[in-house]
């Protein structure tokens, strides 16, 4: 029974004409590279990092490396959420507002409501949860564009933000102010372990589980997956909560790691178009359909990298844009033109 | 035909399904025997799709019900009718261009190990078999559906279905996109099941002879209503094609009464 299948596939490869070796290795190379997105990411990473290495002494230190993950992680951790969003064709531009309200909220909690620290953390992330579920209920019930309905919700939780902490910043309440914080961002490995795990782990739901692969059919051929059974909707609202959720965390982690909660956390939209970004430029597609985890962490980690690195070797920070904006829409470019090779299957079409 | 009705498996009774200010559906009868092939005919944008999805429990009816085995059953979802045995071929495939041909053939019931992880191997294996036992061919089951021809596409998603085992087929135009060869191909499966016994077939198409080849009855859907049943043996190409167009002309002239009897 199975080898009628290889059959046919043999066929197909004795059919190619002769001397077509050279290109036929070629055409293996660009399925690899098509298969494997995430690979042209690492390589730009790699490439980087040789470059600022061999420029300045200073990039491979210890203290340096540290820097350089703690700006990878919060937007890696957020552009988790970001790409399963995307990849089941939806957008959430709160997620950056989310990460400034959620170290508040544990804030308002321990300080003025005496609750204990772990449940004010737990109660932290569970505001990030509903706001989730708000933006999906709105979006997949009411059937609001979620770039419309998330941009309602920027600006309303950036109002919560700003009113009730009178646009000041916070200290860090005294009873998460010891192992806790340690643990949640303010040691020097925390960072890169959150990151790590919480990449893995949405890398494992994207490619090894059903809500991952629902998440690629909802977003790929939303009337074929409701068709086949799926509930969509469920899945688009899932795919919020996780989102905004890990927007909530990525907040704790960074005020941890300042040491101070501050209502301008990442400039407001900072966090979400770094996230967004780091997506584009990992191989997600904004039309849905799909999109990779790591190639996502790889995108933040580039852009960690260059921010960093021009720092050291003295450019200023304003090029930084100038090669972030290059970087995206030479990814979009690329993305839609592999996409295309992808469905055509041939060059040139 | 009241001692036949034990025997339907499948019973749509004084249907109707509205899309806002639309009528899909006025008041549609209609029944599938055991083991029967049952033929779907009428023009484009007569609501056969619709009573497909009704029968599938993608729409909810507005009025009406449907009987399954003599019993009525509120179909409340795609997995409510697939529990009972009602699988679908849709017009649009329902295939998702971006995953592999395995993960189309068990979109929505993959294998799954330790309760939410994707038995990948399983998958590719079943896949891979069960293709090659209807002498579906494509180059792997690794590849992306995008990359396929619409021949295969509809081959694949005939596969998904039939795979499924389910007792009652609703097949929506499945020779749509499929070249001589390929069509044969599907026909030859219908035929094949039918030999089997197992599974009753609604097929809507538009190719009549096609219709007549492998059904055992034909229907016609007009205006939301059927207004045609008759045993493919006592009926023609010439018979179906002159209701239909009777109906094209009776439509030109402004009248919009029922064509044919
Ligand atoms: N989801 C829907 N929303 C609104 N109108 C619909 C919908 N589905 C079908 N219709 C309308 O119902 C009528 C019947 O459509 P359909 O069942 O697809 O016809 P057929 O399959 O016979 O060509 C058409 O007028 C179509 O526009
Ligand atoms: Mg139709």
């Amino acid at each position: 029974m199975r080898d009628m299948t290889e059959r046919a596939v043999s066929q197909t490869a004795t059919r190619e004409p002769q001397g077509s070796r050279a290109r036929a290795l070629l055409k293996g190379a660009r399925d690899q590279f098509l298969r494997h997105r995430e690979a042209s990411v690492l390589i730009v990473a790699l490439v980087l990092g040789a470059y600022f290495a061999s420029a300045s002494d200073a990039f491979l230190t210890h203290a340096n490396l540290v820097n350089i993950w703690q700006a990878t992680a919060p937007s890696a951790i957020v552009a988790c959420g970001i790409v399963l969003l995307l990849v089941s064709g939806e957008i959430d531009l709160s997620v950056g507002v989310v990460a400034a309200l959620s170290p508040f909220l544990m804030h308002y909690a321990i300080d003025f409501y005496s609750i204990p620290a772990i449940p004010a953390i737990v109660l932290a992330l569970l505001a990030g949860t509903l706001i989730g579920l708000i933006n999906g209920f709105v979006t997949v019930v009411l059937k609001v564009p979620s770039f419309v309905t998330t941009l309602g919700t920027f600006y309303f939780i950036t109002g919560v933000v700003l009113t009730t902490s009178h646009a000041y910043p916070a200290e860090i309440p005294a009873s998460v102010d010891n192992a806790i914080g340690t643990w949640l961002g303010a040691g020097d490995w925390a960072h890169l372990a959150w990151g790590l795990i919480i990449v893995v782990i949405f890398h494992v739901v994207l490619t090894r589980t059903r809500w991952g692969l629902h998440t690629i059919a909802v977003g790929g051929n939303p009337l074929g997956a409701s068709e086949s059974g799926i509930r969509t909707g469920r899945i688009k609202i899932g795919n919020f909560m996780i989102a905004s959720t890990l927007g909530a965390f990525a907040g704790l982690i960074e005020a941890f790691r300042i040491h101070t909660i501050d209502p301008n956390l990442g400039g407001g939209t900072g966090l979400m178009f770094t996230a967004v970004a780091a997506a584009v430029i990992g191989g997600t597609a904004l039309a849905g359909g799909s999109g990779t985890i790591i190639g996502g962490a790889l995108g933040a980690l580039v852009l960690a990298e260059l921010q960093n690195g021009m720092n050291l070797i003295g450019i200023s920070a304003n090029p930084y844009f100038l090669i972030l904006g290059a970087a995206i829409l030479l990814s979009m470019i690329a993305n839609v033109y592999l996409t295309r090779l992808r469905r055509g299957g041939r060059v040139g079409r | 035909m009241d001692g036949d009705t034990k025997r339907d498996v499948l019973r749509v009774e004084n249907v109707a399904k509205r899309f806002g200010a639309v009528t899909a559906l006025s008041d549609v009868n209609l029944r599938l025997g055991a083991g029967e092939v049952l033929g779907l005919i009428g023009d484009n944008g007569a609501g056969k799709s619709t009573l497909m999805k009704i029968i599938c429990g993608f729409h909810r009816p507005d009025a009406g019900r449907i009987l399954v085995d003599g019993e009525p059953v509120e179909l409340k979802s795609v997995d409510h009718a697939r529990s009972l045995g009602i699988d679908t071929v849709y017009q649009d495939l329902a295939l998702v261009n971006e995953l592999s041909v395995y993960h189309n053939m068990f979109l929505n019931r993959e294998p799954v190990f330790l309760g939410r992880f994707l038995d990948n191997r399983k998958m590719r294996r079943l896949a891979r078999e069960h293709l090659a036992d209807m002498g579906v061919r494509i180059p792997s089951v690794d590849v992306q559906v995008a990359q396929l021809s619409g021949g295969q596409r509809q081959a694949i998603a005939v596969a998904r279905s039939v795979y499924s085992q389910s007792r009652i087929l609703l097949l929506d135009e499945p020779l749509a996109a499929m070249g001589a060869k390929e069509g044969a191909l599907i026909l030859d499966l219908v035929r094949d099941l039918k030999a089997r016994g197992e599974v009753s077939i609604l097929i809507i198409a538009h190719n009549y002879a096609q219709v007549l080849e492998v059904c055992d009855r034909v229907n016609l859907l007009q205006h939301g209503t059927i207004t045609f049943d008759k045993e493919t043996a006592k009926t023609s190409v010439q018979e179906l094609t002159d209701l239909v167009v009777a109906e094209y002309r009776a439509a030109r002239q402004g009248s919009a009464g029922p064509a044919g009897q």
